[in-house]
């Protein structure tokens, strides 16, 4: 028993060890949303294009994502191309111009393709202080009912699409996914 | 006449970091408050907020413009008159448990909130029970007559015959 007593030392060392060690692949920046599972909230803002309001009531009906994007945001330019991918794939993206200057977010969009079924300017951030953002880009999934589904903050590609996003989109849009 | 004069090293360090200061709190905007009660309160719940992007600061040390935002939204809120919960509830709702440095007491907080007591329990449970076991080893007494014959009987056993042991 005293001879066992001896390894304690080592056997702590080793359950912190493993501790830390699952620490090194943990990714402090997860955030869960505190929205998820929720309504997605009320808004009335303008079009981004159009000019004319946009409520709650104007998204919801089919599973979506919503996508917080702003012509400030290198990353946003990055997942561009995989957003486009993505609406061809006939998955309906809101887009949320996130604190943007509508003029320059529109010749974005005239550039480099626009992916969205709907756009909405959010250019105080109300919106985005509502939904938590913190930063874009963000991605949320909302469901047919409107209710917020999951969250991805950063760059949505390939790898996050099948991982995290594909689910709520049916069985098709994740035998589609490359 | 000496014109020039070297500064203590004590003097130039303490003016050193007196600039120092200056330039950390240059990059947080001011707010003017109606009540000096609203400024205590509004740097107290800025320090207990956390900034959601840069995680390991509060509102208060963050620039990032999140964090500018939440104290924009602070100071508007304060100035409303919302109480401290109504704030911290509004904050939470959108932003998570995780926003709150001093985070309320529920299922998944508990182990942040009793870890530490437990731990310093085991731990002293721990010390209590090896200073008893020490205290309580059997003290030593001299072996009876009976104890001493066997004794030498084993050894001269073990000598093969060798004699009484010195």
């Amino acid at each position: 028993m005293p001879r066992l007593k001896l390894f304690l030392p080592l056997g702590a060392f080793f359950l912190l060890g493993l501790l830390l060690f699952r620490g090194l692949s943990l990714d402090p920046t997860a955030l869960p949303s505190a929205l998820v599972g929720k309504r997605f909230p009320e808004f009335e803002l303008m079009g981004l294009r159009s000019g004319e309001p946009v409520t709650r009531a104007a998204l919801v009906g089919d599973p979506m994502l919503v996508n917080v994007w702003a012509t400030w945001c290198y990353s946003c330019r990055v997942e561009h191309p995989f957003l486009l991918d993505l609406a061809e794939r006939g998955i309906k993206i809101v887009g949320l111009n996130y604190k943007d200057d509508s003029a320059k977010a529109v010749a974005w969009l005239d550039e480099l393709g626009d992916p969205y079924a709907i756009s909405v300017a959010d250019t105080d951030g109300t919106l985005g202080l509502d939904m938590g953002v913190y930063g874009a880009p963000e991605t949320y999934v909302v469901d047919a009912r409107g209710v917020v589904q999951y969250r991805h903050v950063g760059v949505l590609d390939a790898g996050v699409w099948q991982s995290e996003l594909s689910a709520w989109f049916g069985a098709a849009a994740v035998g589609e996914a490359r | 006449m000496k014109v020039i004069t070297i500064l203590p090293y004590r003097r130039v360090l303490a003016l050193t970091m007196l600039f120092w200061t200056c330039v950390a709190a240059a990059v947080i905007e001011t707010y003017e408050f109606s009540d000096p009660s609203l400024e205590l309160r509004y740097h107290a719940l800025s320090d207990e907020l956390r900034c959601p992007k840069c995680q390991n600061q509060t509102i208060a040390d963050s620039n990032a413009p999140i964090a500018k935002d939440l104290r924009f939204l602070l100071h508007q809120q304060l100035e409303e008159g919302a109480s401290d919960a109504e704030i911290l509830d509004f904050m939470v709702a959108r932003y998570g448990e995780f926003v709150r440095y001093r985070p309320g007491l529920d299922g998944r907080t508990m182990v942040l909130w009793y870890g530490p007591l437990l731990v310093t329990i085991l731990g002293l449970l721990g010390l209590a029970m090896h200073l008893r076991g020490r205290t309580q080893t059997a003290p030593l007494t001299a072996p009876s007559e009976g104890e001493r014959a066997a004794l030498r009987a084993k050894i001269s056993d073990r000598l093969q015959g060798g004699g009484e042991p010195r």
